[in-house]
């Protein structure tokens, strides 16, 4: 019986295992390519994003698949991550050096974003129902246009505040204005590159799958298959659903300082942190499969590229791209196609038994 | 003294007084059945005694600590542990998993030694499945611990939800029509269970059951509840033939 535990522990530990071992050999992959030159310059432009959107399909899937509560402003947090990273490294740019900086915007942008969400997360989540999707939908919308009135200027007397224009901040001469309202922060730091987003992606994944497979996770998915049960046996709901919206909070913070890092130019457009990146998102998590983390990664990664590739095919690319949505959602969720999976799966154990028995 | 008491409980749902002076007194250590016809109020009962209702009237005690209005984790902690009458299993966790979300509050590490895997966590990890394995055990279930609870056929499920009750070391186990869609011979096994449960743990047990094979077999003390108010309460055999009850609720 000893025997049987310690393999339940090592099927966990081998799975873990497969999730990053996939995202390693996705990165060598692409070194290979980019070092044989084979890559187009469109692509190598994708690389970072590609990463900030796996991180965010992760950590949004903490929320939907593991807690079981649906957040639809998942880029408001990734917005929060990437404005508050971008000011503290436009701050700091001359008197920190690269290598102290990137990891504390990192920290910066993370505790933000948690911060924010342990904010709408304390009065929301105490609530039974589908309150969380309507208060985050709002919260995404708020941000993005907070973000695009707001003003900050720096002088000798310190910070300055506005929300009309770059000339109210009344700065003085040697003043510098560092967020310029729907004009957004420019000349951030280039300090994201592939590297470093692929080890943010691997240190979410550690996080999130180390934190399904302890005692915490557990809590919180029994949260999440049944909360009476859950309270009957004495844990604390409103803790432990606090701790893991936040910390996927924290996590699409990571992804919003990756992006920000990525640009040199950081405006709050729809396109980037309004409604639809929130969806899109939604639509990794629920095509990769719910509570499924590696089929997060795969998702971002594959509805990502998909549309940039067929990008040749000019008037069938959107076509296309909904035909594989399409075939996605049926291999993940249909019951025919299941059933079909498994006994696909079974022939496929069985014939290696059967190999090995030969053998 | 008594390891629960209930003096007076009354709660109402709008104009519905579903529970009316209620009073109930459980020694350690006895088996008690609470019977009554269909809407008489038993799980109501139940979920003032468990804290899911606060009563309107009256005042819980449990071995002589006074848990009347606290929260149902509290209630708990302090040493409450139940089961339901619809099953509430968490379906998509294993079956070792769904105990050891049971040992969550005895067997402890921080979610960040749990994040880093600090040996801490490995050492507690590891106590959690020697214990959950050993519940199983007792309940016939070790050899299913990797399935999912959704999994299980209907009379393991029964008995994997008193496993989990059982994890959070409770004083008192409150179990809601145990017996409910069991076939003779499982309801038969579960009356063995339940004996093993009360000797072996040193367990209180007071159950809700409408199986009299079952009631008249385990229980020792009984009260009888109609309409929300107390009809008889005594030794088994006394209530049972108690005339008022056979009308009420066996059928003359």
């Amino acid at each position: 019986m000893e025997k049987k535990n310690k393999l339940q522990f090592s099927k966990t530990f081998k799975s873990n295992c497969i999730t990053y071992g996939i995202v390693i050999v996705a990165f060598l992959i692409v070194q290979i390519l980019l070092s044989a030159g084979l890559v187009s310059n469109l692509l190598k432009g994708l690389l970072v994003p590609l990463c900030s959107y796996a991180i965010l399909a992760v950590s949004l899937n903490l929320t939907v698949g593991i807690l079981g509560e649906l957040s639809l402003g998942h880029a408001g947090f990734m917005c929060v991550g990437a404005f508050t990273s971008a000011f503290f490294s436009k701050c700091f740019m001359d008197t920190l050096p690269t290598l102290v900086r990137f990891p504390l915007a990192i920290l910066v942008g993370a505790v933000c974003a948690g911060f924010f969400g342990l904010l709408i997360g304390i009065p929301v989540l105490r609530l039974k129902g589908d309150y969380l999707a309507i208060v985050t939908l709002a919260f995404g919308e708020i941000i993005k246009n907070i973000i695009n009135i707001l003003f900050i200027g720096k002088d000798s007397k310190g910070f300055h505040f506005s929300t009309t224009s770059a000339i109210d901040l009344n700065l003085e001469e040697d003043g510098q204005v560092l967020i310029k309202g729907a004009q957004g922060i420019t000349g951030t730091p280039n300090d994201s590159s592939f590297i470093i987003g692929i080890v943010l992606l691997l240190i979410t994944l550690f996080v999130v799958l180390n934190l399904i497979h302890s005692r915490a996770g557990r809590a919180i998915m029994a949260i999440r298959d049944n909360t009476i049960a859950a309270e009957s046996v004495g844990i604390n709901i409103t803790k432990y659903k606090l701790m893991a919206f936040s910390i996927s909070a924290a996590l699409a913070g990571v992804a919003g300082v990756l992006y920000a890092h990525n640009l040199s130019t950081l405006i709050a457009l729809p396109k980037n942190f309004g409604y639809n990146q929130s969806i899109m998102i939604l639509v990794f998590v629920v095509l990769g499969g719910i509570g499924n983390i590696r089929g997060s990664v795969i998702a971002a990664v594959v509805l990502t590229l998909l549309p940039e590739l067929l990008r040749g095919l000019n008037d069938y690319r959107m076509l296309i791209y909904a035909v594989v949505l399409i075939a996605m959602m049926l291999f993940n969720w249909a019951p025919k196609c299941i059933e079909w999976r498994e006994k696909m799966l079974h022939k496929i154990k069985k014939n290696k038994k059967t190999t090995k028995e030969a053998e | 003294m008594a390891l629960l008491e209930a003096n007076k409980l009354s709660i109402s749902f709008g104009g519905l007084r579903a529970v009316d002076d209620f009073n109930i007194k459980v020694e350690k250590g006895c088996l008690y059945g609470l019977i009554g016809p269909n809407g008489a109020g038993k799980t109501t009962v139940f979920n003032l005694l468990t804290g899911v209702y606060k009563p309107n009237e009256g005042i819980i005690t449990l071995d002589g600590e006074n848990i009347t209005g606290k929260k149902t984790i509290e209630i708990n902690q302090a040493g409450i542990a139940r089961t339901f009458q619809n099953i509430r299993l968490f379906k998509d966790l294993t079956v070792a998993e769904n105990v050891k979300v049971g040992l969550h509050n005895h067997l402890k590490y921080s979610t960040l030694a749990g994040i880093l895997r600090l040996p801490k966590f490995r050492k507690v990890e590891k106590e959690m499945t020697e214990q959950a394995m050993e519940l199983l055990k007792v309940f016939d279930l070790d050899s299913e611990a990797d399935t999912l609870a959704a999994n299980l056929p209907y009379g393991k499920q029964r008995k994997l939800e008193i496993a989990r009750a059982l994890a959070t070391r409770p004083k008192l186990l409150l179990l809601d029509e145990p017996a409910a869609g069991m076939n003779p011979n499982e309801t038969q096994e579960l009356m063995d269970t339940i004996r093993f449960v009360r000797d072996n743990f040193d367990m209180t047990i007071l159950l809700i059951e409408h199986d009299m094979k079952l009631v008249s077999g385990i229980c020792e003390e009984l009260t009888v509840l109609n309409f929300g108010r107390v009809l008889c309460q005594g030794k088994t055999s006394d209530v049972l033939n108690n005339p008022e009850v056979i009308k009420a609720y066996l059928g003359e």
